[in-house]
């Protein structure tokens, strides 16, 4: 599927999603309470079949955060971004792990690096930082760690 | 938390694998619930080895960060440089010499002839048999040679660089290349005969580990991992860079999903490897090694992504740029971090001895699964 095709299907499934284009692929950008939804229809819509996740991450734009989803299909290999806005106050948005299983991994990575709670998580704990870390979120760029290898 | 280690109330043995322990290669920290010898969960600790590089390359220039991302997936850091270069090409739209691009394929082949030959000798030392290693060690000793005239480093290269490649080739390396060709195409069946014909190695391996190709797609695998299940996955044909899609090569696939098929995708990759150097070997255009690039590189303000076959599988690099001098956020999806994730998965209801040949045909690299 060209990217005005995959566009136009998207914008036919899912009128809530704004379209962004310029990038190297198309981004859509969504509301944090339809992602869970939208993404089920992702992976399971026959024309769509986006099965494979292959980059989960999350930005800091010190205002707020936006977590960055992207996606291919094994079958029809295109591309599509997939982005939600989540504010300071209560970072939350529905775990992906019961659709896609490699967001598992991520998703504890992004809740200790960055301090998003991913609502109905199974196994929402520290993976890469040691035990007493909880809630520190080092990378965010408020982070100051007193220790700084690079200004030393 | 990590659990308490000794038995719980069913009568489930918890116990410890790692951090230091020789058949995780590194500090990987595994906590296993055992039920007799059979594995109810397995559940991964990492951290060990984390550097924080991706905060680490926010204060980092465009042409410094490269170097640190060797420091990741240290078995194939040619391909990892390569991977950050072309992004930052992507982001500034510089157009690569054709000398250059040839000996970067040139360069990321022999590190995947190295990386394969390291497991190799890696795997069949975790299941018992110390000669292959050395075996391994002979032919992988001659690239990290050809590596060493050229780059000056056998290990952290740091010899791909936005515009091309940072020197141009040693006189000697298409002889020395030619040299290994021949080296390695006499020796090669030895590996065959060692470990791929061995029956015992064979009934360590087979039936062993399985993981079906959905499931490879869900858990992310990549690389010899997802293809030993079926799974078409190769980033060199889907996605081709720097004119990897000239060339005549297969992707290598197995259907069976044990770690005997990924065993033999990787044996079979090898072959594949040495087929694409050969083709390229004796055609290195003349020309430039490094386009003229300007001395402070500024990427425009966007999103660049790019990915790379690593010897583990797709390796992602995700720049966010402001328009600054250094990235404003950079993620690295590293093929080591997802294909772990199956690791669970693959070895409930199996015996404890059959992890040790799960993880080697995993093909762990410690660092790049940290980062």
């Amino acid at each position: 599927m060209t990217t005005e095709e995959l566009k136009s299907t998207l914008l036919e499934l899912f009128p809530a999603a704004i379209p962004e284009e310029g990038g190297e692929w198309l981004a859509i950008n969504v509301a944090p309470d339809e992602l869970h939804d939208i993404a089920l229809r992702l992976r399971q819509e026959q024309a769509l079949n986006f099965d494979f996740l292959f980059c989960m991450t999350c930005i800091d734009w010190k205002t707020h955060l936006t977590m960055v989803y992207h996606f291919t299909s094994t079958r029809y290999r295109h591309n599509l971004v997939v982005r939600v806005k989540l504010n300071f106050t209560s970072p939350e948005v529905a775990t992906l792990s019961d659709i896609w299983q490699t967001a598992n991994f991520h998703e504890r990575e992004v809740y200790e690096m960055f301090g998003v709670n991913f609502i109905n998580h199974p196994d929402l704990r520290l993976l890469i930082l040691p035990d007493g870390w909880e809630g520190k979120n080092p990378m965010l760029k408020s982070f100051e760690d007193p220790i700084n290898m690079i200004r030393l | 938390m990590v659990e308490e280690i000794g038995t719980t109330t069913d009568g489930d043995l918890i116990i410890n694998v790692g951090p230091q322990h020789p058949a995780t290669h590194g500090v990987l920290h595994l906590v296993i619930t055992l039920n007799g010898e059979t594995i109810k969960k397995v559940e991964p600790h990492l951290g060990y080895i984390h550097r924080s590089i991706e905060k680490m390359c926010e204060s980092l220039s465009y042409r410094q960060f490269i170097y640190v991302t060797s420091r990741m997936d240290y078995l194939s850091s040619h391909i990892n440089n390569h991977g950050c270069a072309l992004c930052v090409e992507k982001g500034l739209q510089i157009e690569v010499p054709a000398r250059a691009k040839v000996i970067r394929i040139l360069m990321d082949e022999l590190t995947r002839i190295a990386s394969h030959e390291l497991w190799w000798g890696a795997m069949a030392m975790d299941l018992g048999a110390f000669t292959p290693f050395f075996h391994a060690f002979r032919e992988r000793e001659t690239i990290n040679d050809i590596m060493e005239e050229t780059c000056g480093a056998r290990l952290t290269m740091n010899y791909m660089v936005p515009g091309g490649v940072m020197l141009d080739i040693h006189p000697n390396f298409r002889q020395r290349v030619h040299d290994f060709i021949r080296l390695f195409k006499s020796k090669v069946h030895e590996y065959e005969e060692m470990v791929t014909g061995n029956i015992i190695f064979q009934n360590r391996m087979k039936g062993v580990g399985l993981l079906s190709a959905e499931d490879a797609i869900s858990f992310g695998c990549t690389g010899p991992t997802a293809r030993g299940s079926g799974v078409s996955c190769d980033v060199r044909k889907y996605y081709p860079y720097d004119g990897y899609e000239q060339l005549a090569f297969d992707e290598v696939l197995e259907t069976a999903g044990d770690s005997f098929a990924r065993y033999m995708v990787r044996i079979r990759e090898l072959h594949q490897s040495i087929r694409i150097i050969e083709q390229l070997i004796d055609n290195i255009p003349e020309g430039d090694f490094q386009a003229k690039t300007k001395a402070v590189l500024k990427l425009p303000k966007g999103e660049f992504y790019q990915r790379v076959e690593t010897a583990r599988g797709e390796f992602g690099v995700y720049i966010v740029s402001e328009g600054g001098t250094t990235p404003y956020r950079i993620k690295f999806r590293s093929p080591g971090f997802s294909n772990l994730s199956a690791l669970d998965h693959m070895a409930r209801g199996s015996k404890l001895g059959d992890l040790v040949a799960m993880m080697g045909t995993l093909d762990l690299v410690i660092p790049d699964i940290d980062r």
